[in-house]
């Protein structure tokens, strides 16, 4: 539950930061990523475990293209308040789903649903619309603008603990 | 997840690649050589798999390799969709301008469902708080000017899972 980017070593703040985007397609990454930081791999491979455990790193690896593998949409939901968490909960347990997040709007569950092909889509989307009687949005993506490199987590305001 | 050691037929082409997203979206393995973990579980070479990595980044399928951070556990907690109604002849000069910016880190266009949902233009813009993102959601509305007929950002709440793949979507 880190507030704050105080929180993390040098050696942190640099595996957050410096590998983004660019990390090359080699048969060892880590010691490539050891070998750029000056330090040895079985430290990195230990700070990245760490950063994983505690939620700062989501993954280490490939970034593939949406829909690379199957469907997916982007669904949203209207549910009234009162049974929100129940839905949510509901929802959540379901293997297609990923991605949900409780937002502030009259639709206010939001979440990826990915399926083997448009046939299951469809069927999870029926089945959350006749579980919790509310309509479902569906709004595949058509076409998206990738620029995506990262940005500057900025840590140096924030401190540094070593 | 053993059933592709009893495969008689050594996995090759579309068959291992759709493997190898499989086993790898929620990340490399933490070990020295990640791809020869993969190739022992797959029963195929390293050099096959790392083959056909190099023929998805060719093929855009992966966009790269990353050290993925969670912007949210990191202190982004502004974390702002915003949405926006931009006539269909525009949207795409629209979709491709505010990708390109630095606050916005996807980018998608997505159908209306009319009369609930007039938005066609989604961008994810992260700041680390509520006023950051309104700000960069003000500067983009400048951008776009007069193609925006109306938008709206809706800020989450709530995290309530996050996993599996994807990579890139909202």
């Amino acid at each position: 539950m880190s507030e704050s980017t105080g929180q993390y070593t040098e050696l942190e703040q640099r595996l957050l930061n410096d590998f983004q985007q660019d990390l090359p397609l080699s048969p060892t990454p880590y010691a490539d990523m050891a070998a750029r930081l000056g330090v040895d791999e079985q430290t990195v491979l230990e700070t990245l475990a760490g950063l994983q455990a505690c939620g700062a790193v989501s993954r280490v690896g490939p970034v593939f293209r949406p829909n690379s593998i199957g469907v997916s949409t982007l669904a949203a939901l209207a549910v009234p308040p009162p049974a929100l968490e129940r839905v949510a909960a509901w929802v959540n347990a379901l293997p297609q789903v990923n991605h949900n997040y409780e937002r502030e709007h009259e639709f206010n569950l939001w979440f990826v649903v990915t399926a083997a092909d448009r046939d299951e889509l469809d069927a999870v989307l029926d089945q959350i619309e006749a579980w919790s009687g509310c309509p479902v949005l569906d709004l595949p993506m058509l076409e998206d603008y990738f620029i995506d490199l990262g940005f500057d987590l900025n840590f140096a305001p924030q401190g540094r603990r070593q | 997840m053993s059933e592709a050691l009893a495969t008689a037929t050594p996995l090759d082409g579309e068959a291992l690649e759709q493997r190898l997203i499989e086993l790898t979206q929620q990340g490399l393995p933490l070990v020295p050589h990640p791809y020869h973990q993969l190739a022992g579980q797959l029963g195929v070479s390293s050099e096959a798999v790392m083959a056909a990595f190099r023929a998805m980044q060719a093929r855009g399928v992966v966009r790269r390799i990353a050290a993925v951070p969670n912007h949210y556990r990191l202190g982004f907690r502004g974390n702002g969709m915003s949405v926006w109604d931009i006539p269909d002849e525009a949207v795409r000069e629209a979709g491709r301008e505010v990708g390109a910016l630095d606050c916005v880190s996807h980018c998608y266009i997505r159908p209306r469902a009319l009369p609930d949902w007039p938005y066609n233009l989604f961008a994810m813009v992260h700041g680390r708080d509520r006023d950051a993102v309104h700000e960069q959601v003000a500067a983009i509305a400048q951008i776009l000017g007069g193609r925006v007929r109306s938008h709206d950002v809706l800020f989450s709440t709530e995290v309530l899972k996050k996993s599996g793949f994807r990579s890139a979507a909202t």
